[in-house]
């Protein structure tokens, strides 16, 4: 702080420090603690609030671990979402360390281009290609159907079309945390290894993935946190069946016309996101300074 | 003595450029040989052909006479000491020594007592819980040397291992890898660019320029009679009188240059009418007036160093000659800005053609 009045002089300096405050309390904190209000009065006609019935309860908190099918979602978002991030990391993890250690920089270049370029398309339209990938008569069904590898078509929507879309929606956010780490590591050390004839195998585990830690952490945890709060990619691509517990708060704000119940909702899932964080952050032993890096 | 690395014509092509040029070499079991080069002459990459992290594009390596080529570093007797180290900062020493073994299956206990019996050999007893990060450059080259010997190799690679040290730490640890080479019988594959360095350890070495080998001797040979131009010029002090061959006769070669004839041992394959050059060596040159060859020059100044004082003096048409002379003939050491009359004998100058 004194360092930014040092550099900018009190006037500019105080300036700054005053526009992030307002930012955060009136973007960041405001909202927050209204939700907070909302979620824990019930959900009153215009002219109950302010009166006897309008006072702080827990009713919308238990109303969400009393019903068994909102309950189920919310678990479900949870672990699908933990999956959606190990697919990620299963998928991303070859593809940064052939970025970062193998790729000729003409072959790089080329890959991240092919990476870089979709993400310039709105996310909507993306998972709107996926829609159309996966939809009953739709070019993968075809595909499938001209080799033989299957003999009718094959219902993607639901699960199956959630987890690919989300992988693919994320797969940058768990690319460079990935990428970064792994370009940092010494290529001497990996070829000291395979020297003293480690295997591939034992190389990535005893010396690549210790070394790509909070890279691998921060990825794991941009991941789950835009999975377990994506809409788009369960809106449309999944079933019923794969109902995603965002659609349920959309649900209670915009059709339930129940704010305070969906207000109640939001704040379970930002709290699961921030204990799922900080989790993660335990078992890798990493520090928060070291994901901000 | 049986052969423990044989390169049979190895050739490296990377793309356009000519790495490697029909490099052949033995080298014996046990012995401490030495690849010397300016950098980027292709040493580097003759070691890392040994080690297979890369496969030459032609040739063959033998290592202990078993034909390696095409098999990777993970598959031979050889192991590499990196010009970084390449240590494990993430595990504490006793584990990176004995990282080659872990990978071998062997069991935890029996690890521990390895490293601690690789501890004691490379002095740092005790040292076995330590990170990497808590040692000093001299401690750190220690254990990577350690971490190679770990896995018994039949041939221990160094890729210029001492250049990141400080001068002193650099001399005593020369002074060290070559008793602990004597001590193991280990055969060492030594890479630098670092002249006294080559010399002082080495069993042979092998001078490399530009690709191609320029010749394999002992230390001493190297010195006495260099094979090359390029290596007369590289490995030590020398004055260098070029000029054209008159003529070859006895093994005594004379040669018109700027200075009038000069003689010295002819090189392999001189031939009259050759552009060539006579090189000696600055002890070989004298105040003395009775050796064949002379050279009229100027003094310029002395620079007294102990045993020799070295002269430095310029020949008539302006060229540089060094002469290292002798404490006990000092007592007629010319003038700055003194006529002199600087000699030598044909034994100890050579005659090298141009390449």
């Amino acid at each position: 702080m004194s360092s930014l009045t040092a550099r900018f002089g009190p006037g500019l300096g105080g300036t700054i420090l005053l526009l992030v405050g307002l930012w955060l309390i009136g973007m960041v904190l405001a909202p927050n603690l209204m939700m907070l209000d909302f979620s824990l009065r019930p959900n009153l006609m215009p002219n109950q609030i302010g009166t006897e019935a309008d006072r702080y309860t827990l009713a919308n908190f238990i109303a969400l671990f009393s019903d068994s099918v909102h309950r189920a979602i919310f678990f479900k978002t949870v672990w699908a979402s933990a999956l959606v991030t190990l697919t990620t990391l299963v998928v991303t993890y070859p593809l940064a360390f052939w970025l970062a250690k193998i790729a000729t920089p003409r072959g790089m270049a080329l890959a991240l281009v092919a990476l870089i370029i979709p993400f310039w398309i709105n996310e909507v339209l993306r998972t709107l290609a996926w829609y159309i990938l996966l939809a009953f008569n739709g070019p993968l069904n075809a595909v499938l159907l001209g080799l033989g590898i299957i003999a009718e078509p094959v219902r993607w929507f639901g699960d199956f079309g959630v987890l690919a879309g989300m992988v693919y929606a994320y797969i940058l956010f768990m690319l460079f945390p990935i990428y970064n780490s792994i370009s940092t590591l010494e290529t001497a050390q990996i070829e000291a290894a395979r020297n003293l004839g480690a295997s591939t195998v034992r190389i990535h585990r005893r010396i690549v993935i210790p070394h790509a830690k909070a890279g691998i952490a921060t990825g794991c945890v941009f991941t789950f946190m835009l999975a377990a709060g994506s809409y788009v990619a369960p809106a449309l691509l999944g079933s019923p069946g794969s109902r995603w517990f965002t659609e349920i708060i959309y649900n209670w704000f915009f059709e339930g016309g129940n704010w305070n119940r969906g207000a109640a909702y939001a704040l379970v899932l930002l709290v699961l996101c921030m204990l799922v964080v900080l989790a993660a952050l335990r078992v890798f032993r990493v520090n928060l300074a070291d994901v901000a890096k | 003595m049986s052969h423990s690395v044989d390169l049979i014509d190895i050739e490296m092509i990377f793309g356009q450029v000519r790495a490697v040029e029909k490099f052949s070499a033995s080298v014996e079991g046990g012995e401490f040989f030495s690849i010397l080069g300016p950098s980027g002459c292709g040493k580097t990459t003759v070691l890392r052909l040994v080690a297979g992290f890369i496969q030459p594009t032609a040739g063959r390596v033998l290592i202990g006479g078993k034909d390696v080529t095409g098999s990777g570093p993970h598959q031979r007797p050889t192991s590499m000491i990196f010009q970084s180290l390449a240590l494990f900062p993430l595990m504490p020493v006793w584990e990176n020594i004995v990282f080659g073994l872990e990978v071998r299956g062997i069991p935890k206990a029996e690890r521990r007592k390895r490293a601690e019996e690789l501890l004691d050999l490379i002095a740092l007893p005790g040292f076995g819980d330590r990170m990497i990060h808590e040692l000093s450059g001299g401690q750190k080259q220690r254990v990577a040397i350690a971490r190679a010997l770990a896995v018994e190799p039949q041939v221990l690679l160094l890729d210029e291992p001492l250049s990141a040290l400080d001068l002193k730490l650099r001399q005593h640890m020369r002074a060290e890898l070559r008793a602990l080479q004597k001590r193991t019988g280990v055969t060492f594959i030594y890479i630098t660019h670092d002249q006294s360095e080559a010399l002082a350890m080495s069993d042979r070495v092998a001078v490399m320029s530009a690709g191609k080998l320029q010749q394999i001797a002992t230390p001493r040979e190297l010195y006495a009679n260099p094979a090359t131009s390029f290596v007369a010029r590289f490995v030590g002090e020398t004055n260098e009188f070029p000029g054209r061959v008159r003529g070859v006769s006895d093994g005594i070669a004379a040669v018109e240059t700027r200075h009038g004839l000069l003689k010295g041992r002819a090189g392999p394959g001189l031939r009259a009418g050759d552009q060539a050059a006579v090189y000696v060596r600055p002890e070989a040159v004298s105040l003395e007036t009775e050796n064949d060859n002379r050279i009229e020059a100027e003094a310029e100044r002395l620079e007294f160093e102990g045993a020799v004082a070295i002269l430095h003096a310029k020949a008539q048409d302006g060229q540089a000659v060094l002469a290292a002379i002798a404490h006990r003939g000092l007592g007629q050491a010319p003038v700055s800005g003194g006529a002199i009359k600087l000699s030598f004998t044909p034994a100890e100058a050579l005659v090298l053609a141009n390449v």
